[in-house]
Order: structure tokens, then sequence, then C-alpha cells
């Protein structure tokens, strides 16, 4: 087997060391009712090249993205990452490391989590940020569940508009009963009817921005009603491109940020892994969870970095923990932080441009489209498509013609027949004209043929 | 001033090194269109240094020569399973169809994904002899709280929400009690005996009518397989309740004995750990979880299904098989990326090759034990499982305490073991060689730890003074943690 060094003679030897007849007395704490060396209904090993024949004969079955014009989006996003980035995260000492628990061996990882953090505390205009959650979806339940403990009230209000399977999350990972989290999934947010839910025990509103439907939203009227009521705003951000040309949820007066940051560095991966990126205030940092990376000195007076603030978590305070979170998106934040820093600030906020005019030129091209409506009046890279048939129905023959043209919103929403014949298409920079071509020539065709 | 010492080089963070101007991409020309984004539009500055392409690669080249790596030696942290990753399954989850698929692409054109996903839960399902398995937890402690969550909704179906009380033993992972807590469970430790295992007594005598469940880890943090699981499962059900497993070990016993006979409700399985998907500096790691038959119906959505040959997703909570579901832990389907390089490696070993694997990862430890026994002190009598737990006896009357001893480790090469955990013993130090460690590799490892103990007596003073050859010394974490500074700011100008 080639993965395990040990040859027979060694464990012979290791054996006689250890006084050890056979192995299986190295077992003898196992209860006698249970059996040791049970049969499995499964194959032995095979040599490599049998592996890479049976997953790459798995992973032929897919539609990939790069064989077909792409327009999904709904939470995650396909971009161009540069090759630099996948080249430097597979380098064996990040890739094989583990969470930097001595620093003087793992100054590496250390510097660049603090990189990292400096990063997305400026994107996302907030003073700290912790060092990534799994991904957008826990990192909004963690923010709810740390707006909580902040303001010490109980109830959640979040915004029609935000991910229905986000909402989900929070309700599943926050909620102690049904009643205190206050959601309906609709199409229209509407800030006063928002701000009429906040009463003296609500501990946070939860907007998305820009919302599931892909509109934009100025938040900073929303966030003086919220504050004037002694709750906190959290803002959730799904396409961290979009932080490139948009006022930032800090700038909007956000007192906690979560974000799916996967569009930077991280491919589509069919869901995962992806990484969250939590930010907030000074004044909250000892109730942000997961780990934080600090500067600080060593014994002969150098510049350095260490875990932080430990006594927030969970291997320390045990059942008074912010949060259980103990792995984060290492390797993750590492691509992001990787792909963020080739950028630049003249890079983001041009990738930001390029998202939103692929996304301008597609909607020019379907709003004269007869029967087709574009329900936004405001997006950045993703919008809401009226189309004259069920969604579902038409993502199924587009794939059939070898498009993969969007998400269609009842997918998400339960299959809720109101939602039907919404489809939700993004655009990035990968999209070409002849991208957006063919999916009008074929739409028309699937449409009203 | 040149700071660099040979290969080390002195990196400044990116901040100082690039700056807002700089970039290393290539993109093409905006058109200046007409925004759409209303009254959300902004184009103030950020504040993101760049760096061109071949910067980027410098600075994170250096960087990365600053950390220690299972690829450069031997890093035996206990209860963290550091073996060897292979790079094939990195290459298998970099194939197109799996990494370049969208989680939300027609069911029609993902259905090697959900094969994929298929094919992983009836390994996994096999291999623990367990009835069901959810694969969407993203991490162990995510898939704790899974577990948890689906004992928390089974009670509650029975009308049972009374039964508050979870009993975790003092040996336990931090995120167990967190986990409990979390979920608003009342946490109650139960002690371990002398031999390390569960005080069955204890046990017993913390059961009442309130009595929700219990969590052990098996084998245990103390690296000791809790014999007393089945009697201890009987009486768990018998009362009323569940017993949670954390497998974080379960790496010592994967292909040699299946959980599922030992009694066990829900157990989760780090992809990370034993089934060698890489620790990246910290995640990302996998946590699927596997439920005995009574819990398998409160399982969280989304499930794969397989109908004659068709593969769907069931999504929606009202969903066929989830009526009964706790809910949605996260967004999408899982770790994908991590099922297709955990897939690799049980596709790899085959049911032959893991038995070994558990076989040798026990030998290496128990290898290690017998070999430093008469010059470190083992916390406990008998043979270990995967993993050797010490307590700090043996520096007593050095001055040198188990942080030094640690430190002195680095100085030879070596990253230390798990250090003060588990709680029960005195400054713990606790080794997990793996199975990825060859005879000769573990040979040096002991007369290097043999020398350093050695070496106590004579020379404590290097102890204290240890790492010195490494790009920095001992840090100063009270000061990190008194005075945060958690990224960099520019410094502000002062006037003259």
């Amino acid at each position: 087997m080639r993965y395990l060094p040990l040859t027979n003679e060694d464990r012979e030897d290791m054996r006689r060391v250890i006084g050890l007849e056979n192995v299986n007395q190295l077992f003898s704490n196992v209860p006698n009712s249970v059996s040791l060396d049970p049969t499995f209904n499964l194959p032995n090993h095979k040599t490599e090249m049998e592996v890479g024949r049976i997953l790459s004969g798995i992973a032929n079955k897919n539609m990939n993205s790069n064989q077909v014009p792409f327009f999904l989006g709904a939470g995650a996003y396909k971009h161009h990452i540069p090759a630099t980035v996948d080249h430097i995260i597979q380098r064996s000492e990040f890739l094989t490391s583990y969470t930097p628990y001595q620093p003087e061996i793992s100054q590496g990882t250390l510097q660049y989590l603090f990189e990292f953090q400096t990063q997305v505390s400026l994107m996302t205009g907030m003073d700290v940020s912790n060092a990534s959650m799994y991904d957008g979806s826990t990192s909004s339940a963690e923010a709810v569940s740390m707006a909580k403990r902040i303001t010490k009230r109980n109830k959640v209000v979040i915004s029609p508009t935000l991910h229905p399977q986000y909402a989900e999350v929070i309700k599943t990972l926050i909620s102690a009963d049904e009643d205190s989290i206050d959601y309906k999934f609709s199409e229209n947010l509407d800030f006063s009817s928002l701000i009429s839910k906040i009463d003296e025990d609500v501990s946070c509103v939860v907007v998305q921005n820009p919302d599931f439907f892909g509109s934009c939203h100025s938040l900073e009227e929303l966030a003086d009603h919220i504050h004037s009521k002694g709750a906190l705003l959290i803002v959730v951000v799904n396409e961290v491109i979009s932080l490139g040309m948009m006022k930032s949820p800090g700038d909007m007066g956000a007192d906690i940020v979560a974000c799916e940051g996967q569009s930077l560095g991280n491919p589509l991966n069919f869901g995962g892994p992806y990484i969250g990126l939590m930010s907030t205030k000074d004044k909250y940092v000892r109730q942000l969870p997961g780990r934080i990376v600090g500067e600080t000195n060593d014994m002969s007076g150098e510049k350095g970095f260490v875990l932080t603030l430990a006594t927030r978590e969970q291997h320390i305070r045990r059942e008074k923990a912010t949060s259980n979170i103990c792995t984060n998106s290492g390797l993750c934040s590492l691509a992001f932080t990787i792909h963020l820093s080739l950028l630049g600030e003249r890079g983001f906020k041009k990738l930001s441009k390029l998202n939103h005019e692929a996304a301008i030129k597609f909607y020019d091209k379907l709003k004269n489209l007869e029967g087709f409506k574009v329900r936004n009046k405001s997006f950045f890279n993703e919008f809401t498509l009226e189309l004259p048939i069920s969604a579902a129905i038409f993502v199924e023959k587009m794939a059939g013609k070898g498009v993969l043209a969007g998400v269609p919103v009842s997918r998400l929403a339960n299959q809720d027949d109101s939602f039907s014949n919404l489809l939700l298409v993004a655009s990035s920079e990968i999209n070409s004209d002849s991208d957006r071509e063919d999916f009008i020539k074929l739409a028309k065709e699937v449409c009203y043929e | 001033m040149n700071s660099n010492r040979g290969l080390d080089h002195d990196e400044k963070l990116l901040f100082e090194v690039g700056d807002v101007n700089r970039t290393g991409v290539d993109l093409s020309e905006p058109e200046n269109l007409s925004q759409m984004l209303g009254d959300s539009f902004s184009d103030s500055e950020i504040g993101l240094a760049g760096l061109s392409e071949p910067e980027t690669v410098r600075h994170y080249v250096r960087l990365s020569r600053k950390n220690y790596s299972i690829d450069a030696g031997l890093y035996p942290l206990g209860s963290c399973t550091m073996k060897h990753n292979p790079r094939l399954n990195e290459k298998m989850a970099r194939l197109e169809g799996f990494s370049e698929i969208h989680p939300l692409q027609p069911i029609s054109t993902c259905q090697g994904a959900l094969e994929l996903i298929d094919l992983i839960s009836s390994w996994l399902k096999e291999l623990t002899g367990m009835a069901a398995v959810t694969m969407t937890p993203k991490a162990g402690a995510q898939g704790e709280l899974c577990g948890m969550m689906a004992i928390k909704q089974a009670l509650l179906n029975k009308n049972e929400s009374h039964r508050k009380i979870v009993l975790v033993p003092d040996s336990a992972h931090g995120t167990n009690p967190a986990t409990a807590a979390f979920l608003g469970f009342e946490v109650k430790t139960i002690k371990s005996n002398r031999e390390g295992l569960i005080d069955f007594d204890d046990f017993k005598k913390n059961i009442d009518k309130n009595f929700a469940g219990v969590m052990i880890t098996n084998p245990n943090t103390c690296g000791l397989f809790e014999t007393d699981i089945v009697k201890i499962s009987e009486l768990t059900h018998k009362s009323g309740g569940y017993l949670y497993c954390d497998g974080a070990n379960f790496n010592a016993v994967v292909g040699k004995l299946k959980p599922g006979d030992l009694g066990i409700d829900a157990m989760h399985i780090n992809l990370h750990k034993t089934f060698s998907t890489p620790h990246g500096g910290g995640g990302p790691g996998s946590g699927p979880v596997v439920f005995s038959e009574r819990l398998e119906k409160f399982c969280p959505t989304p499930l794969v299904e397989n109908d004659k040959g068709e593969y769907d997703l069931i999504e929606s909570l009202d969903g066929k098989g989830l009526s009964n579901s706790f809910g949605r832990l996260n967004v999408f389907h899982g770790q994908m990326g991590m099922f297709v390089r955990a897939m690799s490696y049980m596709l790899s070993h085959g049911a032959d090759g893991l038995r070994q694997v558990s076989e040798d990862a026990v030998l290496n430890a128990n290898y290690l034990r017998a070999s430093l026994n008469d010059r470190l002190t083992p916390a406990f009598e008998g043979y270990c499982m995967h993993e050797i737990l010490f307590s700090d006896d043996f520096l007593k009357d050095t001055g040198v305490e188990t942080l030094d001893f640690a430190k002195a480790m680095i100085d030879e090469g070596y990253h230390p073991m798990t250090i003060y955990f588990p709680l029960v013993i005195h400054g713990a130090l606790l080794v997990e060689p793996t199975e990825t460690e060859s005879k000769q590799s573990l040979d040096h490892f002991i007369s290097t730890l043999r020398d350093l103990v050695d070496r106590l007596k004579e020379d404590s003073d290097s102890f204290k003074a240890a790492p010195v050859f490494t790009p920095i010394r001992r840090l100063d974490e009270t000061q990190a943690a008194r005075k945060p500074i958690l990224r960099w700011k520019e410094e502000p100008l002062i006037a003259v």
C-alpha cells in the first residue's frame, strides 16, 4: 500500500519491542461483544491509475461551467482565478500545516491571516475581522447569535430578500422558538415595514445587499432607525466583488458584516468548501466568534503574530464559549487573500466594473426581448428575469441545448408556485458577447418553439 | 537594515510591500457604461494593497517558508491526526467535473456530483455500520452540532424536551461542552477514573429524569478505548437518552471495527483526520455525521436519493424523507471538494488498506510508548490506541515545564505534540505519530526525545530560551490579548 511506510519486517521488530505476539492485543480494550476485523462489503485497495479512472469517470458525468455559456449565481459565482493562486495554496507549508498553535513555526499562516483580516476589514468598511468562518450562511447565523449576545435581546428580523437557504440556516442554528425569527421570503424589500417590526425585544435586522434578487440598496436611513431602537444592523454580502463599486456596509451603518468570500480565489466546487467572512466594530471584538490573529513582539522585541483573544473560544471556555467553531476555512482564506493581493485596489475595482458591465450588456439585450422582463430597478452583476414559461423547465431545456442559464427562484423557495417564472441570472467577467447571444437565441427557441 | 537570516527572509506585510497602484492581473478595459447601482454606488478608495505577479509569488513563498508542515517532518499533534496528504487527492478534487460545477445547476447536469456523494455516503455507512449519514456539516464541530441537534429534535418529537442534561467527560474536546451549551442543553461533567476511562459509577450517578444523552469520544482523548462503551450505551438507551460519539479518533479503529456495534446513535467523522484531506493551516474541514435508525429521520436537509439509477437532490424542508428534519446547517450541499479527496483516499486504501491504517497507527503509537516510557511518564498503564498521553512527571524538579519542553523540540526540528490537553492530566503531552511515519522516522524522533530528557538536568536554561533556530522567538501572548492589534493600519502622520 503506497501510503504506508512500514514493512512487515518493521512491524515484526516493533511488535517485539512492545512485547506483542499479535497486533490485536493492542485492541484488547474493545468489548468482547464487538467483533474485531468484521467483513466490509467494500473493495480492496486500488492503484493510482485505477482511482484516477473511477473518479474521472464520475466527474465526466457532470456538465462543467468551463464547457458552456454559464449564468448561475444565487450565492456562488464563477470568476477567473489567476493561476498563481492555485500554485501557492498547494505549497506544502500551507497545504499540510495545522492551525497555527505554535507561532514560532507558523508565522507564514499567521501573517497571511493578519493581512486577510486587514483586507476584509477594509473592503467591508469595518474595524476588525476574524480569520474566517465556514461560509456565508454560517457567518450570517453566527452574526445573529453575536447580536443576541451583545443586545441581550431575543428576536430577529430578517429582510424578505435574504437568500432563503441563509434564512433556513439562521432559523436552524439560532432559534430556540420559531416565533423569535421574523422572515417571509418575498421579492419586495420595504424598509418601512422592516422598521415597523423593530420593538425592544429585537436584537438585529438582517439585510442582504445586493439582495437575493440582485437589487442594490442604500442602507443609511434604515441603519439610523435600527440604531435608534437599540438594535444592530447585520449586512450580508453574497457577492464580494460588488464591494468594488458599492458603498461599503460599514459606510452604510452596519454593525456586523457577514459575507460569502468564494468569489475571490475559490472555485465553485458544487457548493463547498467556501469561505465565510465576518467583520465588526472594535467595541464588539470580544463577542466575535472564531479564530483571530493579533500582532505582538517576541522575547527579543521582534514583531510577530499569534492567535489571540482565545478566552472567547471553546478550547478555553468550553460550555461558556462564544461559539463551538474550531476549524475555519484556512486554505480558502489563503486563496482569497492571494487573489485580492494580485488584484490590488485597481484590479479589484476594475473587476467589479467588468462584472457590472457584463450584467448591463446582458440587461440591454434582454429588455427588448418579447415576453421577457427584467424585474430589477438596480443590480450589480445579477438580476431577476421573468420568463414566459416555468424557470425550472427553462433551465432544463437550456441545459439540453448547452447553456447553463440561471437559477430558478422556485428551487430555493420550496417550490412556491408564485415564483415559478422567475429566473436569477448572473454575469461576470467570464461572459463574452457570444455567450449572451447564445442565451438570447436559445431562450427564444426554448420558449416559443 | 537587512534582517534576513540565510534562507529565512524577513518579509514585510502586504500593505508595506504593496500599494494601491500596483496590480498583478491584466483585465480588459471597462467601457464606462452608465451604472445601474442606484444610490449605493461608490468610487471612494478602499485601501487595498496590490502586488505584481512576481512580487505576489515571492511574498507568499517567503511566508510559506516560515511554516512547519507534515510534508517536511513528523507532526505529532495528538488528536489532530497529521498524516500524509496524498497528492492524487488534490488532483482528483481539481477535475473540472468536480471543481467547476455550480451547486444549483439543473439536477440532470450534475448526476456525477450526486453519484460521488452517494458513493462516499455508502462507504461511510459501511465502515461505521450505521443506518444513515448526512454529508453537509462543514467541520467536526459542525458535525457535533448536527448530531446533537438530531438528538434535540428526537426528544422534541417524543415530547421529552424536559430532558436537558448532557453528560460530558472531563477529558472531552472543548467543542463538546460548547456544542451542547450552544443548543441550550445543561452540561454536566463526568469524571475520568484512574485508568483514564469514564468512571461508570459516576456516569450512572448522574442519570436522572432530565438525562438527554452523553457525548463520548472513543477512542478518548487520553488515547484509550472506552472499554465500558457498550455498558454505557445500554444504560443510556434504557434511561431514555442518546449516545453521541465524537469521532475525531475514528482513525484508530477504521476498518478494524464498526462503531455501530458499540450502540452509538450519532457520530461525526472528520474527513480531514481519518481520511486525510489536508488541514490547510486550519481548514477547510468536513464533518459528515452517521446516525442510528433511532435518529435517522431527524437528519438535516439536503438528501441525495437514487431512484433506479437517476439521482435526485431533496432540498426543500417539506421534501420526501425530511418531514422530521431538524433543518438546514448551511447553504448548498456540503464540502464537495473534501468529499472527492476523501473518496480518492478511501478507494486507494480499500477495506484491506484501511484496516492496515488503523493497525499501523496504533502500532506506531505503542512503539513510541515502549521506547519512551523509561524517559517520559505515560499517564496511564497498558497499551494505548493511536496516540500516547504523557504527564509532566518526568519534568519534576527540573524547572522545565511542558511548554519549555515543547519549544525545545522545535529547535530539534520537530513540531511539538499537543500540550496541556486533555485537561485531566497535569502538563499533558499528547503524541500521535500516525501510520504514515516510517520506523526510521520514529526511531529518530525517539532518540531526539530521549536526548532532550537527558539534557533536562544539566541544561534547563536552554529549554527556557527555546526556540532559537526559528524565524521568531517566543511571542508575548499576554501583550497580544491585552492590547489587541488585529489589522494593519497606516501610521498616522505626526505633525512636526
